[in-house]
């Protein structure tokens, strides 16, 4: 059972949430406390123990029903628990046999027949009906491979294009008449077809794990936390997942650093609160106040490549640094491809800079030539129009990957605009091993920043906006 | 190797005469009896009420706001018979506030009463005297601690004090006791059960999420949000409920600024029952929907969506 135990916390931390030495003891104190032969208390109990984040629950489940698969569980709760009586669970030799045994009764279903027991499941919310349904369409569609060092999603895929779930949809909403009556129908028929999704994709997974064990498949299936992912290459799940984090993450920053600026120095004293204060002591100034500092804000010029490749990430840091803007004295944005234009006005006319992001795309005007990016000419362009309002005052962040399309690099106008600003920072979403190759050319602008950043993940972009500060 | 059952262990530690007897007898009976109170649990949250009890261990809920996280201690508290004490928290909240301060006017008219005897000797009784309990103002971690009848401790929306400040909460969450340097270390007489809520504004340092269970309640679905309505809004017919709650989570799907929380589905669900509805037309959302939004532009784009308006006809 430690052993157990022991190998999905393993796990967990491969897949980056931190588990400590006390939580690990708690996890295994919360086991002997409970009725293991209850999946959902199991569950339950490793998750209050192991996990301390709400954003990492879905990577504890997806562990979870890896290691402690259905079908795996009443063989394990043998193993757990040696001496218990077993009449009520059946034991693990046969747990798997009925549920085969029904899927192989069945397997003589035509294509209409699973498809109307799917119907009916899904109308009738009837959960066993759905399981068999589930296994069944596996069976039927997925075309599994023993042995194949996969994760799953490729069968998953296969299944779901069998079963033509927008069928599915339209029929499980129809009958209803008015806007909202509508829309919530289909809103419920979409619930009850993700519920099937999730049933075929635990369905696919049980079957992997009894194919290559537990172990073996988790590394398949892991999936990065969602401040890990790299923003550059993220699929569009995890991009929406991004998108998700990125308001709370902005809001939590914004949040610390407007502590950290009221608490890190103190002003002059502040007599007259003192001498307030002091009225409770007998007239003794024992309580010294304190004014306000005058705070020291720095004026922050964005400069983004928003070409294909790195749009999303231009997206997020823009967003990120327009959330916490009450720290700067003032935010200037401009976004390039191959021409130059200030999107400062967006910003300030949307309440939320989402909606703003959002815009950039269709109002900026951007592409001057044949829209590839060319930094060596945005740059220019930008030393040209804007050079004079670069000032003492001023930190200049670069965003982009520096492929400039075998481009001029022009990096002499970098170097005036370092001469110009307090500090030039350039933000790279690429990994570092990919810098200077092909054509990207970081090293011919690296000598003219203060620092060149690799920034992938909302982690990296994070810690370095808290930064900049 | 025989383990102590951590809240036998726990006891111990506090040198209790006798192991206090366990809230909770399964996650079932969480269920039941928060159920008894008009709590609707669902199956994490009666699991980790369970546990915690168990386990003799805090719980951290975290959470969007309007959840449910304090009514969930509020009915711990009635379940269990408990009195419940609770410390809000908010920025510049010192240990003065959170766990004790020296009654400073009281001891100096005690000095003040004895001016003159008070020489040598005497200054030492007097010294004595004055830190005493007597002196001692409670607030509310130092109550809970020093109760003597059932408690259940709420910290309140923890995310709120500064990290430091958090510091001041350890001792108390992890070995249920508080010291005071002119007293010494006041102990539990029992063994309290403890909720901390946080809104999630900032990261919780490790040192306090070690130290908790984690609980995260997220929206209800909608059955249980049905069931929440239908609980909590006298005279109101199930299938109203059930229409609420989908229309909820049809909002809550969208992109708002700020999703409706179980407390304002409540309130709308009080209002459509006061207006006589059975059911939700596309004019009663559209009228009352400024009960579950609060935002112009939410209010727009929910009416946009939802019921098809504002869109540009070709």
């Amino acid at each position: 059972m430690l052993n157990l135990l022991g190998d999905f916390i393993a796990e967990l931390r491969a897949a980056g949430i931190p588990v400590s030495m006390t939580e690990h003891m708690d996890a295994a104190r919360a086991m002997q406390a409970i009725d293991l032969g209850d999946r959902a208390l199991v569950r339950a109990a490793l998750a209050t123990t192991l996990v301390k984040d709400g954003d990492h629950l879905p990577v504890f489940y997806t562990a979870f029903d890896v290691f402690f698969s259905l079908r795996s569980w009443s063989s394990a709760e043998e193993l757990l628990n040696p001496t218990e009586d077993e009449t009520s669970a059946p034991t693990g030799a046969n747990a798997p046999g009925p549920r085969r045994g029904s899927g192989g009764a069945s397997s003589t279903m035509s294509a209409e027949e699973l498809a109307e027991l799917l119907f009916r499941a899904l109308r009738d919310g009837d959960a066993n009906a759905l399981r068999r349904g589930a296994g069944e369409a596996v069976t039927r569609y997925s075309g599994m491979e023993p042995g194949r060092p996969v994760g799953g999603t490729y069968y998953l895929y296969r299944t779901l294009r069998n079963l033509d779930l927008e069928n599915l949809e339209r029929r499980l909403s129809v009958g209803e008449v008015g806007e909202l009556a509508e829309r919530l129908a289909r809103d419920e028929a979409r619930a009850r077809v993700e519920m099937l999704k999730a049933e075929i994709e635990r369905e696919i997974r049980e079957r992997l794990v009894e194919d290559r064990g537990s172990q073996a498949l988790a590394k398949s299936v892991r999936k990065p936390l969602p401040e890990d992912v790299d923003v550059m290459h993220a699929n569009r799940e995890e991009m929406a997942q991004l998108e998700r984090a990125l308001r709370p993450l902005s809001r939590k920053l914004a949040t610390r650093l407007a502590r950290r600026r009221r608490r890190r120095r103190r002003g002059p004293v502040d007599l007259r609160h003192t001498v307030r204060r002091s009225l409770s002591t007998g007239g003794v100034p024992i309580d010294l106040r304190f004014k306000p500092p005058r705070p020291n804000k720095p004026e922050i010029i964005v400069i983004a490549d928003i070409s294909g490749s790195v749009a999303s990430f231009a997206r997020f840091t823009l967003h990120l640094v327009h959330a916490i803007s009450s720290q700067f004295s003032k935010v200037r944005s401009f976004v390039f491809v191959d021409g130059i234009d200030e999107v400062t006005s967006l910003f300030e006319d949307a309440d939320d800079p989402a909606d703003a992001v959002a815009r950039i795309n269709a109002e900026a005007d951007v592409i001057a030539f044949d829209g590839h990016s060319d930094y060596g000419r945005a740059f220019s362009v930008f030393h040209d129009r804007f050079a004079k309002d670069v000032t003492r005052r001023s930190t200049v962040l670069i965003l982009g990957d520096a492929r400039n399309n075998y481009h001029q690099a022009h990096p002499e106008v970098l170097a005036d605009l370092h001469h110009r600003a307090r500090a030039v920072f350039w933000l790279n979403p690429e990994p570092l091993g990919y810098w200077n190759s092909g054509d990207s050319i970081i090293n011919q602008y690296a000598p003219y920043c203060d620092r060149v950043v690799e920034c992938r993940t909302l982690r990296q972009l994070e810690a370095f906006v808290g930064e900049l500060a | 190797m025989t383990s102590l059952d951590p809240r036998q262990e726990l006891a111990q530690r506090l040198e209790l005469d006798q192991v206090p007897p366990a809230n909770f007898a399964s996650p079932d009976d969480v269920r039941t009896r928060l159920a008894a109170q008009g709590y609707l649990s669902d199956e994490a949250i009666a699991s980790v009420t369970f546990l915690a009890d168990r386990l003799a261990k805090p719980v951290l809920v975290e959470g969007p706001a309007g959840t449910g996280k304090t009514a969930l201690a509020r009915a711990v508290a009635d379940a269990t018979g408990a009195r419940l004490i609770r410390l809000q928290c908010y920025e510049g909240l010192d240990e003065s506030k959170a766990l004790y301060e020296w009654n400073y006017r009281k001891q100096l008219l005690r000095i003040q009463a004895g001016r003159g005897e008070a020489t040598g000797e005497e200054w030492s009784h007097l010294e004595e005297d004055i830190f005493a309990e007597e002196f001692l103002l409670r607030r509310p971690l130092l109550e809970a601690i020093s109760a003597t009848d059932p408690v259940v401790l709420l910290i309140d929306e923890v995310d709120r004090v500064e990290l430091e400040t958090e510091a001041l909460l350890l001792e108390v969450l992890s070995e249920y006791q508080v010291s005071i340097p002119e007293l010494g270390t006041v102990r539990a007489h029992q063994i309290p059960m403890v909720f901390l809520t946080s809104n999630n504004t900032r990261e919780l340092s490790e040192a306090l999420k070690r130290r908790c269970l984690y609980l995260y309640v997220g929206y209800p679905d909608v059955a249980r949000e049905r069931d929440i309505i239908v609980e909590r809004v006298p005279g109101i017919s199930s299938a109203l409920a059930e229409q609420i709650a989908r229309v909820v989570r049809s909002l809550r799907t969208l992109d708002l600024k700020k999703a409706p929380s179980v407390a304002e589905t409540l309130d709308w669900a009080r209002t459509l029952v006061l207006l006589g509805r059975e059911e939700i037309g596309d004019e009663d959302a559209a009228a009352t929907l400024h009960i579950l939004l609060k935002y112009q532009t939410d209010i727009d784009r929910a009416t946009k969506e939802l019921l098809g308006r504002g869109k540009t006809v070709a």
